[in-house]
């Protein structure tokens, strides 16, 4: 397949609230595929631009399940069927005193699966990627609102979309190659 | 937001001192690592503390070439000061998690100024604990017995031990510190990365930062896991001076075998931590000018967190001192008189001086809000806490149930040096830290400020 030799089109703003509304006027003109950048978390931006996302969630659960399940089975099979050791008496399968590693393997399961699952779910690390293209996109992490609409839109094409994107009075628009 | 409440809050030091913008926190923050050039002071300090690391390392060499008879260690007193230190060194690590995971929750946001060295503050601590136990064991080339691996004898560790439960809680909370102090990182090292105009400082930043693009998508999920590793963390904290203090509780030396042991414990942990995070604050906020971020604000509620988490721990030693008499156990009742009339009888007094007495100074207004008299109020609780774990561990062992294996204890050289070592290894990883990586977490510090906020 030939790649667009555009990515798509970049729109800068000054401010949060800026962004947050024409990310919403952009998707209620019917763009799909676009994507905001903010350099802090701006509560309800995502709503605007995708729907709600709760895979982090589901793989946290998923993880956590499995911790515990691992840490109590771990205890059970190494206590008392590959190696049963009486001590003090008590019971080869002691289960109040497999409580706390269960818990911590739980934690741990969870924990990892947390971090893990965000990156591989967000495709990170991801060392090259168009937008850093665009020479004011450092300030993404600075100061600075950007919105892009990416050309692989159905609703794309260079002049509309620029055209549009101008009537949300941007600071500048860039062009983003691929 | 009604009257009353603004009423309330106007009285209040804020977080962030007025006129900051998106710009001038991330340039301010990430100009003491990017711009400012390492002072005197800095190499002096960063030199003394690596000196003492260097005696570290001999310790610890002469140790595994020695032996543990090296230390003052002898019977009935085998646990000494590794295990002092180790429950010191991994107390003052819990008010890092405290603040970053516990007080995310409560939605405390004063939190966001402190969090990332309060963090890093965590790993060094349970970096310079781990050290103990594991050097502690006698033959630590075999250290790796406490997990369960494989191996050619077929046999698994013992998990009916709370020294077992110990060796978990303590990897796993070391774990998902680092995991959640980088996650912190990673927006902030994409800021170092557009920044620096250094070539290899940008692909190592750029590099770390997992090219970070700051994608409304992504900051969606990066929330949802980091409120997660808080709600997991929060349990995990309070879970490992409760384990830690199980070491204890679970056996029946008196003056250990108490029920009180696990909250208790967990007071101190965190009254201890927040004396560290006060003595590294203050000195840093003057330092590289970052009174407007670390505001009287941050100061006065980490003295009155410091207040509170005090009188639990004085309520503890009440509760300890009323059972030994209630239970009407000779022997309990016996350690409390060891306690007050024995011969550690002065490091009970210095305890109680140190954790209950001096610390009631908090209570006068203008005492909390002097970084001065928070800094020397915070060294004397480190040094009271240090004692209690000093009292719980060897006054309780040197006088138990029989007569004939009465003892003393009396550190060598050696216990010093290794005890003196760790905190020249935890000043040495908190200077690199100052210089390497932003010390305040600039993105949490943005979502602060006034302009941050948005409608629907």
């Amino acid at each position: 397949m030939k790649r667009d030799p555009i990515y798509g089109i970049m729109a800068e703003f000054d401010t949060a609230q800026h962004l947050i509304d024409a990310a919403r006027a952009t998707h209620e003109a019917g763009y799909q595929k676009i994507d905001a950048y903010s350099p802090f978390p701006i509560e309800g931006l995502a709503d605007e631009i995708s729907q709600d996302h709760h895979d982090v969630q589901l793989v946290v659960l998923i993880g956590g399940i499995v911790g515990g399940l691992t840490g109590y089975l771990m205890q059970y099979w190494m206590s008392v069927v590959d190696y049963p050791l009486n001590i003090g008496g008590k019971p080869y399968h002691s289960w109040p005193s497999f409580i706390v590693i269960t818990f911590e393997m739980t934690i741990l399961f969870a924990g990892i699966s947390a971090v893990f699952g965000m990156l591989a779910l967000n495709g990170l690390p991801m060392p090259y990627h168009p937008v850093f293209n665009v020479p004011r996109f450092s300030s993404a992490s600075k100061d600075r609102f950007f919105l892009i609409v990416f050309s692989s839109d159905k609703k794309y094409d260079p002049a509309g979309t620029r055209q549009f994107l101008e009537g949300l009075a941007p600071r500048t628009i860039s062009e983003v190659p691929s | 937001m009604n009257d009353q409440y603004k009423s309330v809050e106007l009285d209040r030091a804020p977080v962030i001192e007025p006129g900051h913008t998106f710009g001038t926190v991330t340039e301010k923050i990430s100009a003491i690592v990017l711009n400012r050039p390492a002072s005197n002071g800095w190499f002096i300090g960063f030199g003394l503390a690596f000196m003492l690391t260097m005696m570290l390392l001999f310790a610890i060499g002469y140790l595994f070439l020695r032996g543990i008879g090296i230390w003052g260690n002898t019977v009935p007193i085998g646990w000494g000061f590794e295990i002092v230190n180790f429950v010191w060194w991994i107390g003052i690590g819990h008010a890092g998690t405290l603040i970053s995971a516990i007080l995310l929750l409560l939605r405390q946001s004063w939190r966001n100024s402190i969090n990332r060295f309060a963090e890093a503050m965590t790993l060094f601590a349970v970096a310079c604990a781990g050290i103990f136990p594991a050097i502690h064991v006698g033959r630590p080339w075999l250290a790796y017995w406490l997990f369960p691996i494989p191996n050619t004898m077929g046999v698994w560790p013992q998990f009916r031990s709370p020294l077992m439960w110990d060796v978990f809680a303590v990897s796993t909370y070391a774990t998902i510190s680092a995991l959640f102090w980088f996650i912190g990182l990673i927006p902030d090292l994409a800021t170092l990365r557009d920044r620096t105009d250094n070539k290899a400082l940008k692909i190592i930043y750029g590099m770390f930062s997992l090219g970070w693009r700051g994608s409304a998508r992504h900051w969606h999920r990066y929330e949802t896991a980091y409120l997660l590793l808080a709600g997991l963390a929060t349990p995990l904290v309070l879970s490992v001076h409760t384990v830690v203090s199980f070491d204890f509780a679970v056996g029946i030396v008196p003056g250990w075998h108490t029920t009180i042991f696990p909250p208790y414990f967990v007071a101190g942990a965190i009254y201890s931590g927040f004396a560290m995070v006060l003595m590294l604050a203050i000195p840093i906020r003057k330092i590289y000018g970052l009174e407007d971020f670390i505001t009287e604000r941050h100061l006065q509620n980490s003295a009155k967190v410091m207040l509170a988490t005090g009188l639990i721990v004085g309520y503890g030693y009440m509760i300890e001192a009323f059972m030994s008499w209630y239970s009407g156990d000779r022997y309990d009742a016996f350690t409390v008189w060891n306690r007050l009339h024995g011969p550690y009888a002065p490091m009970y007094y210095a305890l109680l001086i140190c954790n209950i007495f001096i610390p009631q100074l908090l209570w006068i207004k203008k005492l909390r809000t002097s970084p001065v008299a928070l800094f020397l109020i915070s060294g004397v609780i480190l040094v009271g806490m240090w004692l209690e774990r000093f009292v719980i561990i060897v006054m309780s062992l040197h006088r138990d149930f029989l007569t004939s294996s009465w003892g003393m204890y009396y550190p060598t050289r050696w216990d010093w040096m290794t005890y003196i070592g760790t905190m020249g290894m935890f000043l040495a990883a908190i200077f690199l830290f100052l210089r390497i990586l932003p010390a305040i977490s600039i993105f949490e510090m943005r979502a602060l400020l006034p302009e941050a906020e948005v409608k629907e």
